[in-house]
């Protein structure tokens, strides 16, 4: 008997596009990022680290739950992108209450500057949804932000 | 970092840049320097140290088996768009140092059509799945200067139009520039109108890719006089990373490293941004010239689109910015840009821009980002 025929065919999976991004198997829970602060100046970081680059300590970091609310930075709507890349979408950078920011697209809304300059400022949350599927037919899930209402 | 001693600009060349199939990229960089030794009135005899920035090869030695083999030192330089600027500190730092009297800094680049920049190390994945491009926000050079503007906005309700203006100066300027890639005027409506790549920046607001090259000599004081040269002060050469911020985890940083070495260029040089009479700065995207103007000192924070409007960025304004038509109309080969800044302000100080002139220039300087963060500030005085 070779050995390919003793191999259990994989359960598709979910994976995270990025290590930072967990996605809880609790029913409970939802996805989240995570990360490191350092504990002596309180700088937070997006996944693990072994120093803080803005007070050069080192071994001196914990690790970090981030909120899933966060203010909306800045954007660009791109209209020419790579090869198989949809076009047009919302690039957006968030800023996140921990004193990191974090790069997404933003989503559940129409990529209309004028619809999108006044939320500059405003608040968003994050969500997680099915990108891709990879090679080994896992769902690739990224994390995305959208407005909050009212 | 402070000059040991005075360092002068003695020679400058440069080849109009455009897209030249027909040539390879050590024929241009070969243009360059030997009208460079030309402008010095020297010879290869004569340069004891050399630093060639080239983003995609290593060729400061192919460039010396082209215009002479003396056996002097030569260093390859890549710092992202500001390796032709990191090449020329390079040479600066040779003879302000005390090492060596004459050196020269290159910076050269073949292009042609490249497209996107970016797209290589983005699509660099086992899996294209997990390629992050365009699911998780963008990393594209277009999307991320944009963002930059877009925050210019937030900030100080910076408009579209705004950032149109800006463009349509440095189109307007490039008109007198024979070594820009593009002379065409556009209107703002033309600019405005044009297709979007990455809002708020239309094409006519992104800067063209292309094939260039310059080069730069740096001289002592002593050398400078024995070749009787028109020689302009090279006040300060500086270059500094991305300082820690809080959106650097996000998105690079161009403003925190273009201020840092702002603060350092007025230091060293001993004058400050308003005694700038000519300014070459990083207009790689017209939302990025915006940003600049205050990170520069050019205007306080939050007034560049006013003075703009203004037409205090004119030429004959308080400060003519991108005379030359800028990265908008010049083009951007990434490792020649650098050096092509320095000669474009040397020319401005030694009155020799023709119609692109800022009247009475007597100081300048050329500002350049490279997105790993780098930042170089080059201040030249008369």
């Amino acid at each position: 008997m070779t050995q390919a025929t003793d191999v259990e065919p994989k359960e598709k999976q979910q994976k995270p596009i990025v290590p930072y991004l967990r996605l809880p198997q609790t029913p409970s829970d939802r996805p989240y990022l995570w990360g490191s602060r350092c504990r002596s100046c309180g700088a937070a970081y997006l996944g693990p680290r072994l120093a803080c680059a803005k007070c050069f300590a080192v071994d001196d970091l914990e690790e970090i739950r981030f909120s899933d609310q966060g203010i909306l930075r800045t954007f660009s709507i791109v209209h020419q992108s790579l090869p198989g890349v949809e076009v047009p979408f919302v690039a957006a950078i968030i800023d996140l209450p921990e004193g990191a920011a974090v790069r997404a697209n933003l989503g559940g809304i129409e990529p209309d500057p004028d619809k999108l300059v006044p939320l500059l400022g405003t608040k968003v949350e994050m969500y997680a949804e099915k990108a891709r599927v990879d090679k080994e037919g896992n769902d690739v899930i990224v994390y995305k932000y959208r407005p909050i209402k009212g | 970092m402070k000059p040991a001693r005075d360092v002068y600009i003695v020679g400058v060349g440069m080849v109009k840049y455009g897209r030249y199939p027909e040539k390879t990229v050590i024929d241009l960089a070969t243009e360059a320097v030997v009208t460079a030794l030309k402008d010095a009135n020297m010879t290869m005899k004569d340069i004891q140290s050399v630093a060639s920035g080239n983003i995609s090869s290593p060729v400061g030695q192919a460039i010396m088996r082209s215009v002479g083999q003396t056996g002097v030192p030569v260093v390859n330089v890549a710092n992202a768009c500001a390796t032709g600027s990191t090449a020329c500190r390079e040479a600066y730092f040779a003879v302000a140092s005390g090492a060596f009297d004459v050196a020269m800094g290159i910076g050269s680049e073949q292009m042609g059509k490249a497209g996107l920049l970016g797209a290589g190390r983005l699509m660099a994945a086992t899996d294209p799945a997990y390629i992050p491009e365009g699911v998780l926000g963008s990393q594209m050079m277009p999307p991320v200067f944009s963002q930059w503007g877009v925050d210019h906005m937030r900030k100080y309700g910076t408009t579209f139009e705004d950032f149109a203006r800006v463009a349509y100066k440095n189109h307007k300027n490039s008109v007198h520039n024979p070594y820009a890639q593009y002379q065409q005027e556009m209107s703002l409506e033309e600019i405005m109108g044009a297709r979007m790549v990455s809002w708020p920046n239309t094409l006519y607001m992104c800067c063209p890719t292309g094939d260039g090259a310059g080069a730069i000599i740096y001289a002592s004081g002593d050398k400078a006089r024995q070749y009787g040269s028109k020689a302009i002060k090279a006040a300060a050469s500086i270059l500094t990373s991305d300082p820690w911020t809080e959106t650097g985890n996000a998105i690079l940083d161009i403003n925190e490293c273009t201020r840092l070495a702002a603060r350092e260029a007025w230091e060293t040089a001993g004058i400050g941004p308003e005694e700038m009479d000519v300014v070459e700065l990083h207009d790689c995207f017209a939302t990025a010239e915006m940003v600049h103007y205050e990170n520069l000192g050019l205007a306080p924070d939050g007034e560049g689109p006013r003075y703009l409007r203004e037409g205090r960025f004119d030429i004959g304004g308080k400060v003519a910015v991108n005379a030359s038509g800028g990265l908008l109309s010049r083009g951007h080969p990434l490792g020649a840009t650098g050096a092509c800044g320095i000669a474009e302000i040397l020319w401005q100080l030694r009155g020799q821009s023709g119609g692109r002139q800022q009247p009475g220039a007597k100081a300048g300087l050329a500002h350049v980002i490279g997105l790993t963060s780098a930042c170089t500030i080059n201040v030249m005085v008369a």
